[in-house]
């Protein structure tokens, strides 16, 4: 199975039967798989006529209790970030995929991890956050399809997919579970008409009194605090006695993987962290990770963004390095490795 | 089937019928990095512009599969064992071109024994959709063939 049909499916069994998009090099296959799944469970596809569109359509859906998702890459992710500030202020839960592509700008079309600052520290206006998953086989992004859906039902927060041209189009086995077995809580917030609940339910996102407004704000907030006390999630790899720790999400931590598993033969004790949710990101781990760490060195396909994460968790017990390639090229394990190597017998770690 | 890890990666986007188009395929024992393929140990080669292309990215003692009909480009790598098949000339003598494929597959199979003959017919009732299901013996023939043609190649190499 194709990544970009895994989140189709995974989507379908997750209970979710609305989709609002706009084709996407390397996402487009997504939207088609749903415009023939969907229908088939009773559920609506709509191709929108833009992004901006696609992503207030989600809004909509999702005020009146859906289970919605949309999907794009790059280019089309930027057009929805004010679309996604709105659904974050107001509270609603939905799926956001986004099959990062080479930028900034149109860019290209081809595999790429740039879009870790806009995803992670905003992107759209105002204080908020999104869930951001980074799955890293196919396997898991059928996993963590449902998974965004069930975040998003349990905080009332947009949940982002993030993934890259690889993922996307890579094909790999899956095993398909928990066949159409969803539960979906309920939504006494929900618009859906005054039938099933007293009073009115309004969905909103301005308050024009900044009393009003900082009250939102200081509600919104401790919600991000349980969401990051609560659901780091990450994976650690020879850490036990690694003295060069890698740190990489997605395509990028596969490849670290051979990386450390080459240096280990070398005589390097190489460890790798690997982020799952990369917000929250994994903060706490990390620092539990500085042991033996004698410097960290994160990988990834943009010229340095996760890095200050990565930093910031260290909190300067330890060095944290970069190694990027960009624009769409994938680092080659052989590369990473002289990397490592030239850390390991320049005096970074003695 | 035989309990291997496997991926598949193309290389999409402006690609056309006939063009420059690849894709690399990883099996292993283990789990997979990188599903791209920088230093493939078998290349199977269906235009000129290919052969040009990746020729030089297999590893010594690799395999490079050649569809004669389609690619008249001598090979320059001498480190590199070179196998052409009349893959669409085979598949038509078994009634139907579109099966050169499994030609190439079949033969593949046989040179390198990466999974086995069986495991790949057998594959054929699980990946194709019922409706299709009437051209499995086509393709089983074309596979077979495949390994048929390499057995004469390996036997002709031993003389």
């Amino acid at each position: 199975m194709k990544g970009n049909e895994a989140i189709g499916e995974g989507a379908v069994r997750a209970g979710c039967r609305y989709f609002f998009g706009y084709p996407i090099t390397p996402q487009s296959e997504l939207t088609h798989y749903l415009a023939r799944r969907l229908p088939e469970v009773g559920g609506l596809y709509l191709q929108a006529e833009s992004e901006v569109a696609s992503i207030n359509m989600v809004y909509g859906a999702a005020g009146a209790g859906a289970r919605v998702m949309t999907s794009s890459s790059g280019p089309g992710i930027s057009l929805m970030q004010e679309g996604l500030s709105v659904i974050a202020g107001a509270e609603l839960p939905c799926v956001i995929v986004n099959m990062m592509r080479g930028g900034p700008g149109l860019g290209n079309i081809a595999p790429s991890q740039a879009d870790y600052f806009q995803a992670t520290k905003g992107g759209g206006h105002g204080d908020y956050h999104l869930i951001v998953l980074a799955p890293n086989s196919v396997q898991e992004i059928f996993d963590m399809t449902g998974k965004a859906f069930d975040l998003a039902d349990c905080y009332r927060n947009p949940v982002m997919v993030m993934a890259d041209g690889i993922m996307a189009q890579m094909m790999e086995p899956v095993e398909l579970k928990d066949e159409d077995r969803f539960e979906i809580p309920p939504r006494p917030w929900a618009a859906s008409g005054m039938l099933d609940h007293p009073g009115k339910n309004l969905i909103n996102s301005c308050y024009v009194v900044p009393e009003e407004m900082e009250e939102v704000n200081i509600k919104l907030k401790e919600k991000y605090t349980k969401i990051i006390r609560e659901e780091q999630e990450c994976e650690g790899y020879l850490l036990e006695d690694a003295e060069i720790v890698l740190v990489a999400f997605g395509t990028a931590s596969r490849i670290c993987r051979a990386v450390v598993e080459k240096a280990r033969l070398l005589g390097i004790p190489a460890g790798l962290i690997r982020p799952i949710t990369l917000w929250p990101f994994p903060a706490d781990f990390v620092a539990g990770n500085t042991g033996n760490a004698k410097c960290f060195l994160t990988v990834e396909m943009n010229m340095g963004q996760m890095v200050e994460d990565v930093k910031l968790a260290v909190n300067g017990k330890a060095p944290v390095f970069h190694y990027g390639r960009m624009g769409g090229m994938v680092p080659v394990a052989k590369d990473i490795l002289q990397e490592v190597q030239k850390l390991y017998n320049g005096g970074v770690v003695k | 089937m035989e309990g291997k890890c496997v991926s598949y990666v193309p290389i999409y986007g402006v690609e056309k019928r006939g063009g420059v188009a690849n894709c690399g395929v990883t099996i292993s024992d283990r789990q997979i990095s990188s599903p791209i393929v920088t230093e493939p140990t078998v290349l199977v080669v269906m235009n000129n512009l290919s052969l040009l292309r990746f020729e030089h990215t297999v590893v010594p003692d690799g395999l490079i599969l050649i569809n004669s009909c389609l690619v008249d480009s001598p090979v320059q790598r001498s480190d590199a064992r070179v196998v052409r098949i009349e893959a669409n000339k085979e598949a038509e003598a078994l009634g139907d071109g579109k099966v050169a494929n499994n030609i190439i597959l079949g033969a593949l199979l046989s040179l390198t024994g990466v999974v086995t003959l069986e495991a790949v017919e057998k594959s054929l009732q699980k990946v194709l959709p019922k409706r299709h299901h009437k051209m499995i013996p086509v393709n089983v023939k074309a596979l077979e063939k495949g390994a048929e043609l390499a057995v004469a190649y390996k036997n002709s190499m031993k003389e």
